[in-house]
């Protein structure tokens, strides 16, 4: 039941990753390499969590033929995600920005467990104080 | 008629609750025994009827009852019967139906166990009455299943035929099974507050370990299902409605630690009540926000503000009531026995600081991209890259101290004994992680880790049963190897997995890792209620036949949508898996195929931990039901 909405999300993706057409993959090894990498930082922009890699629905074909032409182009990694973001947002990027909107979000995983380990320490100095009674 | 009686054995459901509730909460009080047997028979009661109405609207959907409009809604006749019966919770309203015959089994099991005092089981209905009669009214008044259709349609809508499927015609009543268990562990928490009662995590226990290995399998049959029916060969997604099971996992993991000190002990009384609390309350929010789809976008809410309010009220009528007992009854709660800094104790207190961060941090990623989106309107991502940054490294974390917890006694443990007993546990991970990084390629430092901690944390397993023996049944060191195996299997995946994906014609063939595809032909086949196209792929490695594979694509005419049927050679180290894509011009058609080196290890890894779970729970129902105090002797 978990997964009834995610079907549902998956159903569009699943069929068009099915249905996409492979990959024009570029001549260069290295660079084919580069677009694969590239892919599965970006997101399918009409999917429920999917790369552009793995879901493929149309816009996401027309997203790798372009990371592609930019490869060719010559440009870096960084260019072609600093173009892609400011026409999608950051919401193209599996993963989020480190910027004012994503602090708590980057940081509050290792400030609860900083929090928690210091509260342990606390525990276990008292609980090493306490009286030794039979367990 | 199906529909009336399912509605009225609903409704008189929700009246035993509210007895089971008030006589419950009433026998809380020493005096009220009468009051103590009534809110046993009704949660009896409760059962038969909620049971009545789940056999109804069963019995509607199997014969084909379209005069209901869940049932025309969701099902059709030439559905398989096996999925007419599990598209009764293909659904909302199904599920919720479900939900609450779980809770009240559970509730009849808390009457019939007599594991606490008799207060402390009394509150406890009590409190499970509640919650299933707050339920029931969900039901009843925003998602009622049993509403008619007039005039009834000749031919129902189908399931979505993702959805027909054994795995998932499994997997929400085993999750289910894990969330509801843990309402069992919270209705016990409550009790103890109420009643002030100290035994209660003993009383519990049964139900947290039944919750966990039920949520341990049913999340690996989730993550199953989306890797043979999805088609693109991956297990885990990081998606909201995946990590809203994983969070009372987390929790519910914790809890099974943090509550066998509690038991043993009394140390961190008050930490295992919240640890119960907040587990019901993810399970909660589990069923609910990805239930409403709330959690795929903040506006699905809007769409039915009735149901939205309601669940709204519920969650935060559920948690904030439990926490308010808490912090009313909590400061009052003895401390537990001292133990000192290396002690199992402390251990036990490090796997919580790792599994509370790494359940926030699965809570702050799934949460947080709705709740910006909400404030200021930011749209944002946060995937597998964001997970693999924080969650993995605290969860490694955890892994890393995971044999040390056994190896230490209650109160003072000999922290150089340990080291001393795990010193060939130490050399064997030295010598796996050597190995692998050594002779895999590609030449990976995060395979030699991962698979340097597997080694570790089985190894230790191993010394674990070798001291102790099998007398004992080797509970915790079970559990731990599954983690092991499985973290085998997700390094091997992520790793060393390979891919390929081309248009071929028949005759053609491509090279995936060492084998050899050749698509022979595609040919038209009938299911029962879907066409398929049935693809015949020979598949060769060093010029020798080792199979024909058959991947398929279906089509359901009655709900127009098609599937992926993928087939999938397995040798139990690597995964051979194909999926056919669809068809091109002049007779080509597309294949994906992968190889994914170790994938069954994944869900293996969570049969033997569910095993470590079942050999606890059995150890601790052949055990007496009342267990004289404490002494030092050998953890579960």
């Amino acid at each position: 039941m978990r997964r009834v909405l995610a079907a549902l999300f998956f159903v569009s993706c699943a069929m068009a990753a099915i249905a996409a057409p492979a990959p024009g993959t570029l001549a260069d090894p290295a660079q084919e390499a580069r677009a694969r990498n590239l892919q599965k930082e970006l997101r399918c922009m009409v999917c429920q969590g999917e790369s552009i890699d793995e879901s493929s629905a149309p816009l996401a074909a027309d997203l790798r033929a372009l990371i592609r032409e930019h490869i060719k182009r010559g440009e870096s990694d960084d260019d072609i995600k600093r173009y892609l973001v400011a026409r999608y947002g950051d919401f193209i990027l599996m993963e989020p920005p480190f910027d004012a909107d994503t602090y708590a979000l980057w940081l509050t995983p290792f400030a609860v467990l900083i929090v928690a380990a210091g509260v342990a320490i606390w525990v276990v100095r008292r609980a090493a104080k306490a009286p030794q009674a039979e367990a | 008629m199906t529909g009336e009686i399912g509605q009225f054995a609903l409704c008189l459901a929700l009246a035993l609750a509210l007895v089971e509730a008030i006589a419950g909460l009433a026998g809380a009080q020493p005096a009220n025994a009468l009051a103590r047997r009534v809110a046993a028979a009704s949660a009896a009661g409760l059962l038969v009827f909620v049971g009545l109405s789940f056999a109804a609207l069963t019995y509607a959907s199997v014969s084909d009852d379209f005069s209901i409009l869940n049932v025309a809604q969701n099902s059709h006749t030439l559905k398989p019967l096996i999925y007419k019966i599990s598209g009764v919770w293909g659904n909302h309203e199904g599920s919720m139906l479900l939900w609450v015959l779980v809770l009240s089994v559970y509730s009849a099991a808390v009457a019939w166990s007599r594991r606490g005092s008799e207060r402390l089981t009394s509150a406890a209905l009590g409190v499970q009455g509640l919650v299933a009669a707050a339920f029931i009214v969900f039901i009843l008044f925003t998602s009622n299943p049993f509403v008619r259709l007039d005039p009834a349609p000749f031919e129902g809508a189908g399931l979505n035929p993702l959805l027909q499927d054994f795995g998932l015609a499994v997997h929400p009543p085993m999750l289910y099974t894990g969330y509801v268990g843990l309402s069992a562990a919270f209705a016990y928490a409550a009790a103890a507050l109420i009643t002030r009662e100290r035994d209660w995590a003993r009383a519990a226990r049964p139900f947290m370990l039944a919750a966990w290995i039920a949520l341990t399998l049913g999340i690996a049959l989730g993550s199953w299902w989306a890797y043979y029916e999805l088609g693109w060969g991956g297990f885990w997604f990081w998606d909201p409605v995946e990590n809203a099971s994983l969070m009372p996992w987390l929790i519910a993991t914790a809890l099974l630690h943090s509550a066998l000190a509690t038991e043993r002990t009394g140390a961190f009384r008050s930490w295992s009540l919240l640890l119960a609390i907040a587990g019901f309350s993810l399970s909660l929010i589990g069923t609910f926000l990805v239930r409403s789809g709330v959690l795929s976008s903040v506006h699905a809410f809007a769409s039915d503000p009735t149901r939205g309010l309601y669940i709204l009220v519920l969650i935060f009528g559920a948690i904030g009531g439990a926490l308010a007992l808490f912090a009313w009854r909590a400061p009052g709660l003895e401390e537990g026995t001292a133990f000192a800094p290396v002690s199992r104790e402390t251990a036990l207190l490090l796997n919580n600081v790792f599994l509370t961060a790494a359940a926030a941090t699965v809570f702050i990623g799934t949460l947080y991209p709705l709740v910006l989106d909400s404030l200021t309107g930011t749209r944002l991502s946060v995937g597998p890259p964001y997970f693999a940054l924080t969650f993995a490294p605290i969860f490694f974390a955890l892994l890393l101290l995971v044999p040390f917890g056994p190896r230490l006694s209650w109160q003072r443990g000999d922290l150089r004994a340990a080291l001393r007993t795990l010193g060939p546990a130490f050399g064997i991970a030295a010598v796996a992680g050597v190995a692998i990084f050594a002779f895999t390629t590609p030449r990976t430092l995060a395979g030699a880790g991962a698979f340097a901690l597997a080694a570790w944390l089985l190894a230790a397993s191993v010394v674990d049963v070798v001291r102790r023996g099998w007398r004992l049944l080797p509970a915790a060191a079970l559990a731990h190897a599954g983690l092991a195996v499985t973290l085998i299997g997700v390094a091997g995946t992520t790793l060393w997995r390979s891919e390929a994906l081309e248009v071929l014609a028949p005759g053609e063939s491509m090279e995936i890792a060492g084998y050899t595809l050749r698509l022979d032909d595609v040919v038209g086949a009938q299911g029962p209620n879907y066409q398929a196209a049935r693809a015949n792929v020979t598949v060769l490695r060093g010029g020798r036949t080792l199979a024909v594979m058959h991947p398929e694509r279906r089509l359901f005419p009655a709900e127009r949508q098609e599937t992926v049927e993928t087939a999938i050679r397995t040798t139990i180290v690597s995964d051979l898996y194909l999926a056919l894509g669809d068809r091109r011009d002049a007779g080509h058609w597309t294949l994906r195929a992968y190889v994914n080196p170790l994938a069954p290890f994944i869900w293996l890894g969570a049969l033997v931990m569910a095993l470590g779970g079942f050999a606890a729970l059995w150890s601790r129902l052949r055990r007496p039901r009342a267990m004289p105090a404490a002494h030092p002797a050998p953890a579960e």
